[in-house]
């Protein structure tokens, strides 16, 4: 779904990259932009955004995902798993260093899953709770049998989330402490060289990286700049050639994409592909009737949102689960904008007027904008909103308390339900003090049950038509408004080929980039 | 001289008051002139000015009517000016008068408490207010008129602080009136005239530190003010400088109007100042 000018962009960016020389060249730096400033560079001790995107090149996991999400080989070399989805055996790439020169091994991969991981990261633990051993069978073989199948097993080894970390550093020591830390070691493309804080972090080639001829380019400079106007001056004024998602204001982005040898994409970002939702209060107020859900989901205007706010950029969602998560229902009945559907189902639940409080989600204009429109929408259906303003501390206290009516989120969906989805409608994931679990209140035993048996059902038919079930009730209860899928482009010179190749976009794409200049 | 006809001796203040006349206009017609809600969207976005029938000033981000949200943005402006600036004197007036009259310890006691206020810029004072109470149209008043009332408060001391000893005083006191009788009745009449020039002054204050509030998107999301017009269209003064140029001019012209007016209400109390000065 693009609109005309995504269309345009996306047709110029092909006549260009055509007209190229198809053969990748050696050397040359980018710059880049890191927004904002991550709080250090060890992957897997900390998994924001800004992390990721600078780390991503210089740690790996043993897997990469394509924009399919189609797993493939990085650091392990090919993999298998026996017939009950229980045995997992993969085989590692031979020859492969670590940036100082000791071998990485088989030692390395069980240290940082079952110790590493296993103290430090919340999000692999989810997944290293349903493993039973993790071992080394010499020095190329790692074999992880788990305790009952795991549907999204094979989609948890990517670098940002499952990353290697090197054993003959980490272990014995206070991993937090570590005085690696500063200058973190891995086994990617590209080498940590400097950090000047607040201005640039360098990276520089990998000379001994394990596939030949990569990386091309000879370093990467991601520059630090605060200000968001001045981030796209920096691009307009040459400065730098890559702005990653999230580095300029959506507004800026039409004016941006139209310049001269600029191009554009959407791809990228399915492994994450951000969700946005409406939060609505299912334990109390009007919120608690599954009619007044619905006739949210009626009144608003959701294309209109991701044309005018967006830019045309994303997708609207059907339902609970988003384009790029497996197992999508696509035969639900899409609730689209009708007011008059939407006035209906209030009558008939009787709705007295009772004041609705929207809680936007403090990240920017842009989110700003979408809290007024959708109060509108709201109140041309007689809902009496009232939006109350707050900052980041506010939002994530009032949702961890429970004290909102209507609040926007937007949450990762990780390529499977299992990983991204079902966390949002589980009633064993309520628990008062995070917005980030199910802060609906939402409570469904068979919905429970579902999720429950399809995320350790093997193989994917069996899971398939278990979490079609859920879509369907999902679907009907409306537990949380479904906004949109957020398109999250990444804007950069025609002349860098090859940026955005895997689903995570730029976090692990600078080893193929080469540039034409 | 008539009261009118000494203030409208000043060419300026007369403007001044034309434009005021038409802004209040303006705020008591928008609901004729537009009685759908100002939020609405209603026409494709950034449309420009003079474009469509019936969008003299085209249309925002969002397509929302930018006459609209100009003329219902008069109301909120007039509206939080006016209350502000009331509450502003509520607290001042008698906190100036009571140490003005008394002198001693309480003149002390409350200028120190006044000077407390003094000494934190206005403005962060308002942000931080506003912040900790969660913006609404309530909480926006009170921190206005929380960092208002001290130049009030100085003011009407020192008109107490000079009329206390007058002769018409100390017969007041001389007859048997009481404290509360003497200031209220005696003196207050007597220092009307120039709190009346700084209360015009204080709503065009008023006026600018809300826009300021709802430009930083500390507004009160519900209410369409020129501050929030400004606000959100200052991301987008490179597409379209309508959206933000249109409530400018209305602030600046309200806040002009307010502040001639406000001459020309001090040269008509105080007639002998304004012979001297021209």
């Amino acid at each position: 779904m693009k609109t005309p000018l995504a269309l345009a962009i996306a047709a110029t960016a092909f006549t260009l990259s055509g007209a190229h020389a198809d053969e990748p060249r050696h050397g040359g730096t980018i710059d880049t932009i890191i927004q904002p400033e991550p709080p250090g560079l060890v992957l897997g001790m900390i998994q924001n955004d800004p992390t990721r995107k600078v780390a991503g090149n210089i740690y790996e996991g043993l897997l990469s995902y394509s924009t399919d999400l189609e797993p493939r080989p990085q650091l392990a070399e090919s993999w298998d798993v026996d017939d009950d989805g229980l045995v997992w055996t993969f085989q590692l790439r031979e020859g492969v260093t670590w940036h100082d020169g000791e071998p990485f091994t088989a030692e390395d991969v069980v240290f940082s899953a079952d110790v590493f991981h296993r103290e430090l990261n919340p999000s692999a633990r989810a997944v290293l709770d349903h493993v039973e051993s993790i071992e080394a069978d010499g020095d190329h073989t790692v074999v992880f049998t788990l305790k009952q199948p795991f549907g999204p097993f094979l989609l948890s080894f990517e670098a940002g989330t499952f990353t290697m970390v090197p054993k003959h550093l980490y272990e014995g020591t206070d991993f937090r402490d570590n005085e690696h830390n500063s200058h973190p070691i891995g086994t990617g493309p590209f080498k940590f060289e400097n950090w000047d804080r607040g201005t640039v972090i360098e990276l520089v080639r990998n000379d001994d990286y394990y596939v030949d001829d990569l990386p091309y380019l000879d370093g990467i400079n991601w520059h630090v700049i605060p200000d968001g106007a001045s981030r796209a001056v920096a691009y307009e004024n040459g400065t730098v050639d890559v702005l990653p998602n999230g580095t300029v204001e959506n507004f800026d982005i039409p004016r941006l994409a139209e310049l001269d040898n600029t191009c554009m994409t959407e791809e990228g970002h399915e492994y994450f592909s951000p969700f946005a939702m409406l939060w609505m209060n299912n334990r109390e107020g009007p919120t608690e009737d599954k009619r007044f859900r619905q006739a949210v989901m009626y009144a608003m205007d959701r294309e209109f949102a991701r044309d005018v706010l967006w830019n045309g950029l994303g997708n609207v969602p059907l339902s609970s689960f988003g384009s790029n998560a497996r197992f999508q229902h696509d035969g639900l009945e899409p609730y689209d904008h009708d007011p008059d559907r939407a006035r209906e189902l209030l009558d008939e639940m009787g709705y007295d007027g009772e004041e609705v409080r929207l809680l936007p989600l403090p990240y920017g204009e842009t989110w700003t904008r979408w809290a007024e429109a959708v109060q509108q929408n709201l109140r041309e259906v007689g809902i009496n909103v009232r939006t109350q303003s707050t900052d980041v501390g506010g939002w994530n206290q009032r949702l961890g308390d429970w004290d909102y009516d209507l609040a926007f989120t937007f949450l990762y969906q990780y390529g499977d339900p299992a990983l991204g989805i079902s966390r949002t409608y589980l009633s064993s994931n309520i628990e008062r003090g995070s917005p980030w679990n199910n802060v609906g209140g939402y409570e469904n035993e068979r919905v429970d049950e579902l999720f429950n048996e399809a995320a350790t059902a093997f193989p994917d038919e069996e899971r398939e038509s278990l979490y079609r079930e859920v879509q369907e009730i999902l679907h009907e209860d409306v537990p949380v408004g479904w906004l949109m899928e957020l398109g999250f482009p990444t804007l950069y010179r025609c002349d860098v080929n090859d940026l955005v190749t895997s689903g995570v976009g730029v976090n692990d794409g600078f080893k193929d980039a080469w540039l034409d200049r | 001289m008539s009261f009118f006809a000494r203030f409208a001796q000043n060419r300026g203040a007369l403007i001044g008051l034309i434009i005021l006349l038409t802004i209040i206009a303006m705020a008591i017609l928008a609901p004729l002139l537009f009685p759908e809600s100002p939020w609405r969207m209603v026409q494709r976005p950034f449309l420009p000015p003079m474009e469509v029938d019936g969008f003299p000033l085209g249309t925002d981000t969002m397509g929302r009517n930018v006459a609209a949200g100009l003329m219902h943005g008069a109301w909120v402006s007039l509206l939080i000016g006016l209350v502000s600036t009331t509450v502003a004197l509520a607290i001042g007036v008698p906190l100036g008068a009571i140490a003005g009259y008394y002198g001693g310890l309480i003149d002390d006691a409350l200028m120190r408490f006044t000077e407390f206020f003094q000494t934190i810029p206005n403005f962060a004072l308002a942000i931080v207010l506003v912040a900790i109470m969660q913006p609404s149209i309530t909480s926006i008043v009170l921190a206005i008129a929380i960092v208002s009332w001290p130049p009030v408060a100085r003011l009407v001391r020192a008109e107490f602080l000079s009329l206390r000893n007058r002769e018409y005083v100390e017969a007041a006191r001389l007859v048997g009136q009481s404290n509360t009788t003497i200031i209220l009745r005696q003196i207050l009449p007597n220092t009307l005239s120039p709190i009346i020039v700084l209360a015009s002054l204080m709503v065009a204050t008023a006026i600018l530190l809300e826009s300021a509030l709802s430009f930083l998107g500390l507004g009160d999301p519900n209410v369409m003010s020129w501050g929030y017009m400004i606000g959100a269209a200052r991301t987008v003064i490179r597409q379209a400088w309508w959206l933000s140029f249109f409530p400018g001019v209305a602030i600046l012209l309200t806040v002009l109007a307010l502040n001639l007016v406000g001459e020309g209400l001090d040269d008509a109390l105080n007639p002998k100042l304004a012979r001297e000065r021209s």
